[in-house]
């Protein structure tokens, strides 16, 4: 059923090199609303570059990209936002020397009618958001630097929600956080999945995503080595598409599937 | 002291003894670096005060050597307030001084050399078209070294570097090499003295407006918060706020009110506005200067933009993480070429200051002050490597730099040492800087 509907992100046939290293080599992936694709791989398998062509930092040499069935022009993170796609970043990409309000609307500033940076409305609105997110987050008037790993994921991920996005890229989103913080991060993918919000995540270990992804996308050598259903594939399976680059017969294989010959 | 002599046996009064200055840092917000800043400004003062004659009779803290004081320290303070954004986005300008000698010398040759043939020797016209002049030139030299730091990625320190050898050969060729005098007599008000200052009525009318603006600022804000909802400072915090505000800014204008005219310049003055010379002598006030005025206004104006502006919340995000800014579509480029452009306004502002206190522009107009801006804003607590600073602490950091040369000049030192001295206190404040924030976290 899935199948008939239209993907709201197509990424087809894309690649990108760096001074002759194809870091990325005609891969192509998909997402449907209030689907979560686990994009996986080792590090330097690619998957961090191909979204970040999908969310404006870095401009693909060959492939197209189609949200809702149209081909859009992506060449800038400004442009991304323009199509509600918005992206955690693994390093989380907040500025530390600014409020956690500053940066939640860093780049979209509310501003007073004369011109000036309303910080009273950012400050409330922040709180109402955080306040959902997490509700222990007090510390609105420190810059973020002083704040721990688990707040400042917090603030990366509720400023990317905050503009209704209806993409949403998170790049190993657990990997600076304990184990209680990874729960909690889980079941914001599941709120967010019910909205109808179509998420792609990217990790290295597949325990991380294996029970919150609908389907995967194995990476390897900057190639798509197959795409699975979480259902009809077992961890193992999966290991040793990431590892070996092996389809099980489940899974649909892409061009770096390892040829059988 | 006094918490030892009145100590009760018990630990808790103690704490909260020690907890009540921080309760009173808590609840007027006040930031305890600028504290810190004034606290050693106060002892630099206090001390000169001491070894030029005693703490009545000294030669520093009089009415006379701190308007000098005030005047002096317009330029780089005007200067500073830019550095800070270029220090902030992790760039340095080191080529301010230089510029500020070009620009100079281009604004007295306008006004001197090629205004009057075409519209009249002392135009009321002439200042205003030789200061656009100098505005314009200085933003687009400061643009176009923005673009080649930002465009062509090469780094400020040397694109500023070859601007500090190019504008000031620039200065010397355009005349070769000789000085342009007399300014315009408008543009001279720039400059300061007996004509340049604005008096004792208006000073006061200024000093009341910055009062109501102070007060009008404090209720601003308190309505805000409670819009939101916001936890609010207690009521006696706001007045304590608003009274030292107002008295501090009285102080100031008091202090400037009572420099008076030199003898001699006071009887030009009466001779000129046919004011009889009584037996006594005349004590004409001199008020606020308008160089003064001018960095005042621009300190405020920075600040506005760097605290209440997009453009100056973006310099400090990029300041903090310049790749999380360009990830949430800052256009930093753009942002890195627009705070060049703005500092090479603000060394034109300074040129004209400079040149209309000389009353000429000579080639070596500027030298090192490239130098005294960056000393004034690090001092004022501006972090090199990027993220952290403040317009109020630059201006600070320019007059403490000013107040170490004119000190050390009542004290007849030598212009070596003083350098000397200037460098090592430099390095002190840089290293007190580096211990606080180390605490702070």
């Amino acid at each position: 059923m899935t199948e008939q509907r239209t993907p709201l992100v197509e990424m087809k046939n894309i690649s990108i090199s760096f001074g002759g290293i194809h870091a990325v080599d005609n891969a192509s992936v998909d997402l449907f609303p209030g689907e979560v694709v686990a994009l996986l791989g080792h590090n330097g398998a690619g998957k961090s570059t191909l979204i970040k062509i999908l969310s404006g930092a870095y401009k693909r040499d060959a492939g197209e990209i189609l949200i809702n069935g149209e081909p859009v022009h992506i060449s800038n993170p400004r442009d991304a936002k323009g199509y509600g796609i918005e992206t955690i970043y693994q390093t989380l990409a907040v500025a530390d020397n600014v409020d956690a309000a500053a940066n939640l609307y860093l780049g979209r500033e509310l501003r007073t009618p004369w011109g000036t940076l309303d910080d009273v409305a950012m400050e409330a609105k922040a709180r109402e958001v955080m306040g959902r997110l997490n509700p222990n987050f007090r510390r609105f008037k420190e810059p973020v630097k002083a704040l721990s790993g688990g707040q400042r994921q917090s603030v990366a991920i509720a400023r990317a929600i905050l503009f209704d996005a209806r993409i949403l890229i998170m790049d190993e989103p657990t990997a600076a956080l304990g184990p209680q913080e990874t729960a909690q991060v889980g079941e914001l993918i599941k709120q967010l999945k019910r909205e109808g919000i179509g998420i792609f995540l990217i990790s290295h270990d597949i325990h991380d995503v294996f029970d919150l992804a609908d389907r995967v996308s194995v990476m390897k050598n900057g190639q798509v080595v197959g795409h699975a259903r979480t259902e009809d594939v077992t961890k193992d399976e999966v290991l040793g598409m990431i590892i070996l680059g092996k389809v099980p017969p489940k899974a649909i294989a892409g061009p770096g599937a390892m040829q059988t010959a | 002291m006094a918490n030892t002599t009145i100590a009760t046996p018990s630990s808790s009064t103690l704490k909260t003894q020690g907890s009540a200055l921080q309760r009173f840092l808590q609840a007027t917000e006040i930031d305890t670096r600028l504290l810190g800043m004034i606290g050693a400004l106060l002892i630099i003062w206090i001390g000169f005060q001491l070894t030029t004659g005693g703490l009545f009779s000294g030669l520093f803290l009089t009415p006379r050597n701190l308007w000098n004081l005030t005047v002096q320290a317009a330029s780089v303070s005007v200067m500073a307030t830019g550095m800070v954004l270029v220090i902030v986005t992790r760039n340095i300008d080191l080529s301010v001084g230089s510029i500020l000698g070009f620009v100079g010398m281009i604004m007295a040759i306008t006004q001197a050399k090629i205004l009057p043939p075409l519209i009249g020797f002392d135009n009321p016209a002439t200042w205003i078209i030789a200061l656009a002049v100098g505005i314009a030139l200085g933003t687009a030299i400061g643009a176009f070294q923005g673009m080649i730091i930002a465009f062509l990625n090469v780094p400020a320190f040397i694109v500023t570097l070859g601007g500090l050898l190019v504008w000031r050969a620039g200065a010397f060729l355009v005349i070769s090499g000789a000085t342009v005098a007399p300014m315009d007599s408008t543009f001279r008000l720039m400059g300061g003295g007996a004509e340049g200052s604005i008096g004792a009525t208006a000073s006061w009318v200024v000093g009341v407006i910055a009062c109501v603006v102070i007060v009008a600022s404090i209720i601003n804000s308190r309505k805000q918060r409670k819009r939101f909802g916001f936890p609010l400072r207690p009521m006696w915090a706001e007045y304590f706020l608003s009274v030292v505000g107002c008295i501090m800014v009285l102080i100031a204008v008091w202090v400037l009110n009572s420099y008076y005219m030199p003898v001699n310049l006071a009887k030009k003055y009466a001779e000129a506005h046919n004011i009889p010379w009584p037996e006594g002598g005349l004590q004409i006030p001199l008020g606020i200067a308008i160089p003064v005025l001018m960095a005042v206004g621009i300190a405020i104006a920075m600040s506005f933009l760097t605290t209440r502006t997009r453009f100056g919340r973006y310099v400090f995000a990029i300041g903090g993480n310049p790749e999380a800014a360009e990830l949430a579509g800052i256009k930093t480029r753009w942002v890195t070429v627009r705070i060049f452009a703005l500092m090479g306004a603000l060394c034109a502002i300074a040129a004209a200051i400079s040149t209309a206190r000389l009353n000429a522009a000579t080639n070596a107009q500027g030298t090192l002050d490239e130098l005294y801006t960056i000393a004034a804003a690090v001092i004022g607590g501006t972090s090199l490597a990027g993220g952290m600073g403040t317009i109020s602490g630059a201006v600070l950091g320019a007059i403490v730099m000013q107040s170490l040369q004119s000190g050390m000049v009542l004290l007849r030192i030598d212009t070596p040492l003083q350098s000397i001295v200037i460098g090592i206190v430099l390095v002190m404040a840089v290293w007190l800087d580096t211990v606080y924030r180390g605490r702070a976290k």
